[in-house]
């Protein structure tokens, strides 16, 4: 019988409140009310700030490293398939398909 | 349903690629759905597996979890004004399931669609969250099986995944122009910073100068809920 590990159940359940909290408090106070305009406007901004910010390190800074030079970072190079898939066909699966495969092919190349 | 569908797809590789890294830093099946159940945090899940890996405490993990999540407080907040309608409990559940591929999904759906119906936006995120745990659970299922991530290119998923949700985001140019920002200030944060704060303060600096960049449909929006007023 495969059992979970007291201190690993710990650590999930840490997660799992420090991942709600987040998503739930706004939510809670701010459904109820108008936002400023300029809240508002401040707030549509975000999804492509904070998509942006977890992208950056990890196309020119993969797995910690940084490159100096473009020429030997596949990860940097996989991304450009990868955007002209997403503006084309705007389906999140063909991009991570495409970025699965224009990686994997760097790789054999570098 | 129809509007889940690309998430499921877009998840499989990803909670697969979660469920192989988890196996091979040391959790086993039963943990890794546990996971995947309660937390529901892909980036998340898989930043702690690799915070795992390397022994680290309970401490760091959570405080690592809670700042890589803090931008789902954005998102949150961005999403209120649409959800006034719900009821406690039906917004309790709504930001449970409430992660960047079902955010960029709803917004989506919010901006084109006065309101929509509430079944619809929850079998997206069930079906979303069904997902996750089965992609995980079958990675964990292979992870011992399968230990060389690279040779699949599994290790891109994720970045593959954030690449498809910015351009989802991205329609207009102040907008591109607040992601390159992003994309510069963060690369030059994360190499000069311990941590995981490049995270918020990247955000909260390029959506600043994002306001800054001249107002756009900021009145059309004033009531949300219903905008045919």
């Amino acid at each position: 019988m495969i059992s979970a590990d007291p201190t690993m159940l710990l650590a999930i359940a840490l997660m799992a409140l420090t991942t709600y909290i987040p998503r739930f408090l706004p939510l809670l106070v701010l459904s109820r009310r108008a936002l400023h305009p300029l809240a508002e406007s401040w707030l549509s901004y975000v999804p492509a700030a904070v998509l942006a910010a977890l992208l950056g390190p990890a196309l020119f800074v993969p797995e910690g490293q940084v490159h100096f030079s473009l020429a030997d970072n596949p990860h940097f190079w996989a991304a450009i398939p990868c955007f002209i898939v997403a503006l084309t066909t705007r389906n999140m699966f063909y991009t991570v398909l495409t970025g699965m495969g224009s990686i994997s092919l760097l790789r054999l190349i570098f | 349903m129809a509007r889940g569908l690309p998430i499921v797809l877009g998840y499989f590789p990803i909670g697969f690629a979660f469920g192989i890294l988890a196996v091979n830093a040391g959790m086993n099946t039963l943990e890794v759905t546990l996971m995947s159940i309660f937390v529901f945090a892909g980036s998340a899940q898989l930043i702690a597996v690799g915070l795992i890996g390397s022994q680290a405490g309970l401490a760091t993990i959570a405080v690592t979890t809670f700042l890589v999540n803090l931008r789902h407080l954005l998102m949150s907040a961005a999403l209120a004004p649409y959800l006034g309608h719900l009821s406690r409990l039906q917004q309790g559940l709504f930001s449970f399931q409430l992660t960047d591929e079902t955010f960029a999904v709803h917004s989506m759906d919010f901006k084109t669609e006065a309101a929509p119906p509430r079944a619809r936006f929850f079998a997206t995120n069930v079906l979303a969250h069904l997902a996750w745990i089965l992609s995980s659970f079958t990675g964990a299922w292979a992870g011992s099986l399968l230990t060389d991530l690279k040779a699949w290119g599994f290790d891109y998923a994720l970045p593959a995944m954030f690449i498809a949700l910015l351009v989802l985001h991205i329609g207009e140019w102040r907008k591109a122009v607040v992601a390159l920002l992003s994309i510069s200030l963060s690369t030059v944060l994360y190499s000069v910073t311990e941590g995981h704060g490049y995270i918020i303060i990247t955000t909260l600096v390029a959506a600043t100068i994002g306001i800054t960049l001249g107002k756009k449909k900021v009145d059309a929006r004033r009531s949300p809920v219903n905008p045919g007023e």
